[in-house]
């Protein structure tokens, strides 16, 4: 784990032909924003070539919650100087920017604390609208993590629950829907549970979710794909589009990390001599969620 | 003393500490605070869900819309003595019974809101209303708010009826309702301020979880009333605050936006403002304001008329659905549909049919509204007048 091989990771992804076909933006970590290829072109100016809109994760991480520490529950921190940071990604090329909240079902299933969920979202608003202040599009990342045996109707409780609190907190902080993208979980079974939920069940459930919750302004959902297999995140969405009998009235795609980049990086291994292999091994995910966004597969 | 500050070592502070005595009172620190407690609460399953979804599919299909019939006895009293016709049970039974057994009314009126009185009386021939409106494929509904009064400390209003809703919704369920509605103001003039609207909303989403569990599908209506000078920007900030607040309340009674309806206000400029909108500009300003607040799963959107004239509560509807919208938008109508048609019959029975006509026409000129297809034909100088009354109290 050193930064030239941090480098060599990213200019792999960033130069995979085709790439620009399938992804629209890339979400970046600071030490990537300010990196170039081994050639001197900065990174932002190659993605900004290939009509890539570069991105910037803008949090500090979760801290725990003071007095809350029974419950294992943590807010996000990056508040602070969060306004000067996002004038220098500006500056630097960044377009949108990216905080993650993360949240449990709790104990029984009985979803986050009150205090839990108010600082996650209020902090999710705040950082929404200073982002919007300094040119940023906010991608607001609520994440409810699937750790635990609950059955689906656990997390469909909670989804729910915490995606209206996210927009109870972005109405009152005054934050333009139509110019933030929501990061959402999918309403699955728990990764401990004993009766998990099929696949068709999983794209029912999260799009009836997200219909009673995510006002029609809000011009996508990008989902996250959590500790999904990179098959499971690509089937999933692909449901979602092609069964929906309803017409949704936002995008439904994916912003996804491991989903997209397990199989390139066990095929790179870090060896330059498998570069060409894990680049195609990455078109070939992108690809696939592309035209899972689509209901195409 | 001031002058030693920070910059004393450590050992001499310590030294310093240690030399205090404490002799308050121990004070042990209290386990749980109400914060800790859980954010999800368990739903029992609705009871009629099945047909609670029924009625409002069938309420919302295209071309279809509400006749707001619920008037109360007071007020359709003075509509009746503004037409010269005495306020006493058997005339309004007259009138309700023109509105109801207007012909094929049911191809574009989906439901009829009444008042109390009128669930539970008949035609002139012994069928009820209930069966008559049965009849004609039109759903009864009812009103079930107890009116508003003063809101103290405010110049405002708050509405009554919650208490032993759940009784009297029942009873209507069983005379054959089968949704309702609540009616709460909010005014601009008069503030609107934090209690008014945190009432609006907490009412309504109460009303909306006792209702759904009694079978009934709930119009949700928090009324922006249209009387002052402000702007339609202004509006539009109340309209996003008001509703805000309202979806918040729902959303913690567990109300089904599946089986509910809602009824607002159109973003517009206050009646007395003297900058005046185009329907585009209103059309444009309501449907932005509700893209930002009502999730897609809601079963429909059916504007109140609240004052304007009948031919711009068409326009503006039709206005509104130039484009496919991501819920039914469409109209529940009290004085845009029935202005004219009281004026005609005036409580002349040879007068009825072609008030009965008129009734029709409207209905049908709203449902092509509905569609986006509405145009304008030669419109009377009734429809065109503004319905608006100042300080109106319903």
């Amino acid at each position: 784990n050193s930064e030239s091989s941090r480098q060599a990771l990213r200019e792999l992804l960033f130069t995979t032909p085709g790439f620009e076909k399938r992804c629209a933006g890339v979400i970046l970590y600071e030490e990537t924003l300010f990196q170039t290829c081994v050639d001197g072109t900065p990174f932002v100016e190659l993605l900004v070539s290939k009509n890539i809109l570069p991105g910037i994760k803008v949090d500090k991480g979760v801290v725990a919650i003071p007095g809350c520490e029974d419950r294992g529950e943590t807010t996000t921190a990056g508040l602070d100087g969060l306004e000067e940071r996002c004038a220098t990604y500006y500056q630097k090329g960044a377009r949108f920017a990216k905080w993650r909240g993360v949240l449990t079902v709790g104990k029984n299933g009985k979803g986050p604390s009150e205090r839990c969920l108010a600082l996650n979202c209020d902090a999710l608003a705040n950082y929404a609208a200073i982002c919007q202040k300094n040119g940023l599009v906010p991608i607001v990342e609520p994440e409810i993590l699937t750790d635990g045996d609950h059955d689906i109707a656990v997390s469909q409780a909670v989804t729910t629950v915490v995606l209206q609190r996210v927009f109870e907190s972005l109405n009152k902080a005054g934050v333009l829907l139509e110019g933030m993208v929501l990061k959402p979980n999918m309403v699955t079974s728990g990764v401990d549970c004993l009766k998990k939920a099929d696949a068709a069940t999983v794209a029912k459930l999260t799009v009836e979710t997200l219909r009673r919750t995510v006002p029609p302004s809000v011009p996508g959902i990008l989902f996250l794909s959590g500790g999904q297999t990179e098959d499971e995140a690509t089937s999933h969405l692909n449901l979602m589009n092609k069964n929906s009998p309803l017409t949704n009235p936002w995008t439904l795609s994916f912003s996804y990390g491991r989903a997209l980049q397990a199989t390139v990086l066990k095929t790179w291994g870090g060896k330059s001599e498998n570069v060409q292999a894990a680049q195609a091994a990455l078109f070939e995910r992108a690809d696939a969620n592309g035209k899972a966004s689509l209901g195409e597969l | 003393s001031r002058d030693r500050g920070l910059s004393e070592s450590p050992r001499t502070m310590a030294a310093l500490t240690q030399s205090l005595t404490f002799t308050g009172q121990r004070v042990v620190s209290r386990a749980a605070p109400t914060q800790k407690r859980a954010s999800v609460t368990t739903k029992a399953a609705l009871k009629h869900a099945d047909e609670l979804l029924e009625t409002a599919t069938k309420m919302t299909m295209p071309g279809k819309g509400i006749l707001a019939m619920d008037e109360s006895n007071a007020t359709c009293g003075s509509r009746l003595e503004g037409v010269g016709v005495e306020n006493i049970e058997e005339n309004r039974r007259r009138y309700r019974e023109l509105l109801i057994t207007a012909p094929n009314l049911g191809e574009h009126i989906g439901g009829a809101i009444l008042f109390e009185e009128t669930l539970y009386q008949s035609c002139a021939d012994g069928t009820s209303f209930v069966d008559a409106l049965n009849a004609q494929g039109i759903y009864p509904g009812i009103k079930v708010d107890k009116g508003l009064r003063p809101l103290s400390n405010t110049s405002e209003s708050w509405c009554q009826g919650l208490d032993d809703l759940a009784d009297r919704a029942a009873a209507y369920y069983e005379q054959g309702a089968r949704f309702c509605k609540w009616r709460s103001v909010v005014s601009i003039p008069d503030g609107p301020t934090r209690t008014a609207v945190t009432d609006c909303a907490y009412g309504l989403a109460r009303y909306a979880a006792i209702c759904q569990n009694a079978g009934l599908v709930p119009i949700v209506e928090p009324e922006i009333l249209l009387d002052g000078t402000h702007g339609i920007d202004e509006t539009m900030e109340v309209a996003s605050w008001v509703w805000a607040e309202t979806f918040k309340y729902l959303a913690d009674n567990n109300v089904s936006y599946e089986r509910m309806l809602l009824k607002p206000s159109m973003v517009g400029p206050g009646a007395d403002c003297p900058v005046r909108n185009t329907p585009e500009e209103v059309a444009d300003y309501t449907l932005r304001m509700l893209n930002s607040r009502v999730p897609p799963s809601t079963a429909g959107i059916m504007f109140l008329s609240g004052g304007l004239s009948e031919l711009d509560s068409t326009l503006y509807l039709n206005a509104m659905n130039q484009s496919p919208n991501p819920w039914h938008v469409s109209f529940s109508y009290a004085r845009a549909l029935q202005n004219t048609v009281l004026k005609t019959w005036a409580g002349d029975d040879a007068k009825l049919v072609e008030a009965q006509g008129i009734l029709v026409r409207r209905a049908k000129e709203n449902g092509m509204a509905q569609l986006g297809k509405f145009v304008a034909g030669d419109v009377s100088d009734s429809e065109s007048e503004s319905t608006y009354q100042k300080n109106y109290v319903y």
